[in-house]
């Protein structure tokens, strides 16, 4: 049986949506909802890049000397580390919702090393690559795919620390409400599946 | 008397057809065709433009009667029927204009067939024309063995003209390679097919001779090849039409349509020592 | 059951919200005063995009180039062109009449994510700014608003920077706008409100939110890589550095083209409002009307390649895109034709609401007809690039979607301000307004077929006379947004008052005072079934006789 709210009580809901992250009101916390269809968004954009490389590849031929094939050694490395680290930041929201929250902290910094590591490994990589940004159209849609992949990355591993950094706070994430680490762990995982392509054309392809 | 609306309707819709087909018959709207390509794409435009004047002049006379006759008198407050909907009607009104378009698509299709547009230019070993199309490609070291779209002649066999034409900011270039006569415009026998390989230097253009019915984009790193046949003497306008910078405005030429004596002629003033 | 919770102690206002005119410069959260701010802003932007039209049309009065010089007209043609689309038309249709409609219609008392509407909004007036004060700053993007490269690496480098910069925040703007929009009308609606109870306007703006979310981020990744080409000398789309400009086209149009759905479908929705209460009829074959919504949205995806007909593409291409291009004519036709026969036997209010919308159906269908023609590769062969294409899509932005807003006005202007506008005003608005625009596009069509190109400042001198009865119509369309001005501001001050309902309509932003209260309605949002529940037979409430309690039920 529902009741109508009066409207004052109502807004004040609506407000606190947005502020605070307790909604009880007659709607669903929707934020998630919002997240998802942004990277819905954000996916499309790399869909693009994605798009346009593989048309590259089948129509423009690469000039005298340059390669296609990288050294696969540390990519794999990193690939596995950050392919690991969504399973330590699922581990961190299941040990949240046991209301374990010490280890939670543990496993959401470990995330966060593992997230920075993998941006290290990428930065010892650029520096080792034979090629620079502009020296050919291969060249320049791998910088400009994994750049762009790695600022997501960092945009990530931010929410991560910043995350865990609230996580301090006692009751500031409690199993039935903790949208902030919801939200950093899709987006993370997000970032994984982009990832996993972006390995696959650019690498392996 | 109140005649039946189904007559009504019958009488309308013939008019209308009459209509369409007078529009599409006497009406002409287009310049004049002058190569073998244009009367083809007459003929889709005289039936585009026959559809179009139907549809349009039939919606416009059903909303105009509609405002007229169930215009709201003074003090009238009352609601129209409540129909919401009707099966039947939805699902005319939904076929009608798929097998129309359907129709358009595969009559289009054709026509662009005749007029070319639907050979592959690059079907290696398809015809000897992908072995004439060699040298363009040789013409470009460098470059994958690629052309880029285009209107290649339906039938190959006839002998063609090849002329090189080079699209920059602001001018087209037009070299005959057989000949070795570089001009600032176009000269081309009538009756005889034409194929033009093009090239930009700097940014897009494109060649269109309204006349010819035919365009191409002429984009930098892609060579291109237009084939037509001009059939009518004249001097018609070349213009670029993709915005190229400040003077794509002016950025025109001209083709010169001549009898193949006069170009013969042509070519034989301007081979010698006009060039170095 | 129980009864709607009453008295509500007077509603309180937002906290630390600036009331009375002074909200409309805030950073207001009320969805109602956001909606005003989109359609007022973006009224501004048209009328700046129109003095650039009106630059355009004097330049053209003259065969010769001699009114501006030509790179100023390149630029000025820019500008306009993003002006208009994505200052005017994009905001207006979408975040405009959206914010204010939406929640209404849902039942609800705001958006899903109001900070986010407000963010979204307030991004629109600085880079507007930032695009149009690039013409200051060293002169303005002159490469047309489809920017191609090579000519858009080649033009100077800060105007098409500032021109990027400024998109990429338009379009962010947008994506915020549509991810509220589906949050809000797919998960905020009431209790018991259904899908398919919902007007058709939350249709179309599904629709046209789920390709924002879809298509603009291709977009803002095509400008990204286009601007690391001018910063930073990458080679993406640049040909003599081993790229390729025709991919540039291809991202471009993948957004492009469903931007053009973009502008249209929201209008589309607010026709199917507007035409019901003023024909008093139900609206015709709701239930095709939203198949049809969702089948151009799905056909608008990959239709792009029909503006890149002469750009080399295969055969194979060049066919596929012909036939899904020309499919749009089903279902866009099932909504024409279903408006219609809304209007057959209905009792039209011959007023400029109604007027202005029977003239968007008549200009729409010739734009799309002529749309159609353009679908068919070697048609378009012969008029792409040309003024046949410029004549086709005014057709449709202005004939369609311009027509629709000012219809929209006319019909929602005495919600928005409690006054009514003056009727005669309105109707010397529209006919103005009618014979301009054609007169200053149809001849265009002409133009094109004989061989006028597009975007070119001198023209041949046989053109003289046809492009100088072009400017007079765009003189006159000038002209007509006099009256319509003076209307807006003489009623806002004086206009007869309009009460609640003044056009004894049913949808729910009518149920509720005009303008209404912040929190939309005093008391509990009314539960439309019905929308469109016209008609005077039996069973039927009396709209005469009901008072807007008796239209709605409460919840159960
Ligand atoms: C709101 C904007 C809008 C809309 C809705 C449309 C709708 C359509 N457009 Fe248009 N178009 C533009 C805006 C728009 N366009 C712009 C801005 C450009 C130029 C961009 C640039 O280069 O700068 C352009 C360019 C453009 C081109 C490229 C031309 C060129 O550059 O060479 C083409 C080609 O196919 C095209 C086709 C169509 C078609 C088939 C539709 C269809 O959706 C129309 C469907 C509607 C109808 C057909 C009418 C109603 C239907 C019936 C009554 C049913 C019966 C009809 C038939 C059986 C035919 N448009
Ligand atoms: C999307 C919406 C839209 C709208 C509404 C319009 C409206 C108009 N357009 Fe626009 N136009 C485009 C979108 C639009 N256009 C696009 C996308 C292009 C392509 C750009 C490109 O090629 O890149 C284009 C290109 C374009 C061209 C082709 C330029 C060229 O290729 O060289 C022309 C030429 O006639 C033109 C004319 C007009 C006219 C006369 C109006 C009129 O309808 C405008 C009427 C409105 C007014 C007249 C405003 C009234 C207010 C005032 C007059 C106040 C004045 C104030 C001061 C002077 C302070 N437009
Ligand atoms: Cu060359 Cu326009
Ligand atoms: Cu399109």
């Amino acid at each position: 049986m529902t009741t109508t709210t009066p409207i004052d009580t109502d807004l004040q809901q609506q407000d606190d949506h947005e502020s605070d992250g307790h909604g009880h009101g007659e709607h669903p916390d929707l934020r998630m909802f919002g997240l998802a269809t942004f990277l819905v968004a954000d996916g499309m954009t790399f869909a693009g890049f994605f798009a346009a490389y593989l048309t590259y590849r089948a129509v423009n031929p690469l000039p005298p000397g340059a390669i296609y094939e990288l050294e696969l050694v540390l990519p794999v490395i990193n690939t596995a580390i950050l392919i690991a680290s969504s399973f330590t930041f699922h581990r961190a929201s299941k040990e949240l919702m046991r209301g374990a929250m010490g280890a939670c902290r543990g496993w959401l910094l470990l995330t966060a090393v593992m997230g920075l590591s993998f941006l290290g490994g990428q930065m010892v990589e650029y520096f080792e690559l034979p090629f620079g940004l502009t020296d050919n159209l291969y060249a320049s849609t791998f910088y400009a795919l994994t750049g762009f992949h790695g600022l997501h990355v960092t945009l990530g591993a931010l929410m991560i620390l910043i995350v865990w950094f609230q996580a301090r706070e006692p009751g500031r994430f409690t199993p039935s409400d903790h949208f902030g680490l919801a939200a950093a762990e899709l987006y993370w995982h997000f970032v994984d599946v982009i990832w996993v392509v972006l390995f696959g054309l650019l690498y392996l392809l | 008397m109140r005649i039946p609306s189904a007559i009504i309707t019958l009488i309308a819709g013939m008019a209308l057809v009459l209509l369409g087909q007078w529009v599409a018959n006497d009406v002409n709207w287009l310049p004049v065709s002058a190569s073998t390509n244009a009367p083809v794409y007459d003929e889709l435009f005289r039936v585009l433009l026959a559809i179009g004047t139907m549809l349009l002049v039939g919606m416009t006379g059903v909303v105009v009667y509609s405002l007229i006759r169930f215009r709201r008198r003074d003090g009238d407050q009352q609601d129209g029927p409540p129909v919401e909907g009707n099966l039947s009607l939805e699902l005319f009104w939904t076929a009608i204009p798929a097998v129309v378009v359907l129709f358009l698509g595969i009559y289009s299709y054709d026509i662009y067939d005749r007029m070319g547009g639907m050979t592959d230019l690059n079907a290696h070993g398809m015809d000897h024309h992908a072995a004439e199309l060699a040298s363009v490609r040789q013409s470009q070291p460098g470059d994958e063995e690629r052309i880029w779209g285009g209107i290649a002649p339906a039938s190959s066999n006839e002998a063609v003209l090849p002329v090189e034409v080079t699209a920059l900011q602001f001018a087209f270039v037009f070299h005959y390679p057989e000949q070795n006569i570089t001009s600032g415009e176009l000269h081309v026998p009538s009756g005889q097919a034409v194929e033009l390989r093009m090239k930009a230097n700097d940014v897009i253009h494109a060649f269109w001779v309204p006349e010819f019915r035919i365009k191409q984009d002429i984009i930098p790193g892609q060579p291109t090849v237009l084939t037509f046949t001009a059939n009518q003497t004249g001097d018609y306008p070349i213009v670029c039409a993709e915005l190229c910078g400040p003077y794509h405005g002016g950025m025109r030429s001209h083709v010169v349509v001549d009898e193949p004596e006069s170009f013969a002629t042509w070519v034989e003033t301007n081979t010698p020592a006009t060039l170095s | 059951m129980t009864i709607a919770s009453p008295p509500s102690p007077s509603p309180q206002p937002l906290r630390l919200q600036p009331t009375g005119w002074l909200r409309y410069f805030s950073f207001s959260l009320d969805h109602k005063v956001i909606g005003l701010q989109y359609i007022v802003c973006g009224f501004l932007f048209y009328f700046v995009g129109g003095a650039l039209a009106g630059v355009i049309r004097t330049e053209l009065a003259t065969p010769i180039s001699d009114f501006v010089s030509r790179d100023t007209y390149n630029q000025v043609l820019t500008l306009h062109g993003t002006v208009m689309i994505f200052l005017w038309i994009v905001p207006v249709v979408n975040g405009g009449f959206g914010n204010y409609l939406i929640p209404f219609y849902v039942g609800a008392r705001d958006m899903a994510f109001p900070r986010l509407n407000a963010v979204a909004f307030w991004m629109i007036p600085p880079s507007g700014l930032l695009l149009i004060s690039s013409y200051f700053i060293g002169g303005a993007a002159q490469s047309g608003w489809t920017a191609y490269p090579p000519l858009s690496l080649t033009t100077p480098a800060m105007g098409q920077i500032l021109w990027i910069v400024s998109v990429l925040l338009l379009g962010g703007s947008s994506i915020f706008g549509g991810i509220n929009f589906i949050a809000t009308i797919l998960k905020f609606r009431q209790p018991g409100l259904k899908l398919m109870m919902l007007p058709m306007y939350c249709w179309a703006m599904l629709g046209t939110s789920i390709l924002v979310v879809l298509a603009t981020p291709v977009l803002a990744g095509t400008l990204i890589l286009l601007s690391l080409d001018i910063v930073a000398h990458t080679g993406f789309f640049n040909p003599a550095a081993g790229g390729n400009a025709v991919v540039y086209q291809h991202l471009f149009w993948f957004y492009s083209h469903p931007a053009v759905y973009i502008m249209v479908l929201p209008a589309f929705g607010l026709v199917s409002e507007i035409l019901p209460v003023h024909a008093r009829k139900p609206l015709f074959g709701y239930v095709t009307m939203v198949y049809s919504i969702m089948a151009i949205v799905i056909l608008g995806l990959v239709v792009w390649a029909h503006h890149m007909f002469t750009s080399g593409t295969p055969p194979w291409m060049r066919l596929f895109f012909t036939i899904a291009t020309a499919f749009i004519a089903v279902p866009t036709g099932i909504k024409f034709f279903n408006w219609i026969a809304t209007l057959w036997q209905g009792r039209l209010a011959l007023n400029s609401a109604m007027l202005f919308s029977c003239a968007f159906i008549l200009q729409f269908v010739f734009g799309g007809i002529t749309g159609v023609a353009l679908a068919q590769v070697p048609f378009d062969v012969h008029v792409h690039d040309t003024y046949f294409v410029v004549a086709h899509f005014h057709y449709i932005v202005y004939g369609g979607t311009v027509f629709v807003i000012f219809a929209s006005i006319y019909h929602w202007f005495p919600k928005f301000s409690g006054r009514m506008l003056n009727e005669d005003l309105g109707r010397l608005h529209l006919a103005l307004t009618f014979i301009g625009f054609n007169l200053c596009f149809a001849p265009q069509h002409w133009l094109g077929l004989n061989g006028m190109p597009r975007r070119v400042a001198e023209y041949d001198p046989q053109f003289s006379l046809i492009n100088q009865i072009s400017s007079v119509g765009a003189l006159l369309m000038a002209i007509s947004t006099l009256p319509f001005l003076i209307n807006v501001v003489m009623s806002l001050l004086q206009g007869p008052a309009a009460g609640p309902n003044p056009w004894r309509a049913l949808t729910p932003e009518w149920l509720t005072s005009s303008p209404p209260p912040v929190e939309n309605w005093i008391g509990a949002a009314p539960l439309v079934e019905e929308p469109y529940g016209y008609g005077s037979s039996e069973g039927r409430i009396d709209v005469n006789q009901a008072r807007g309690q008796d239209l709605w039920r409460q919840q159960p």
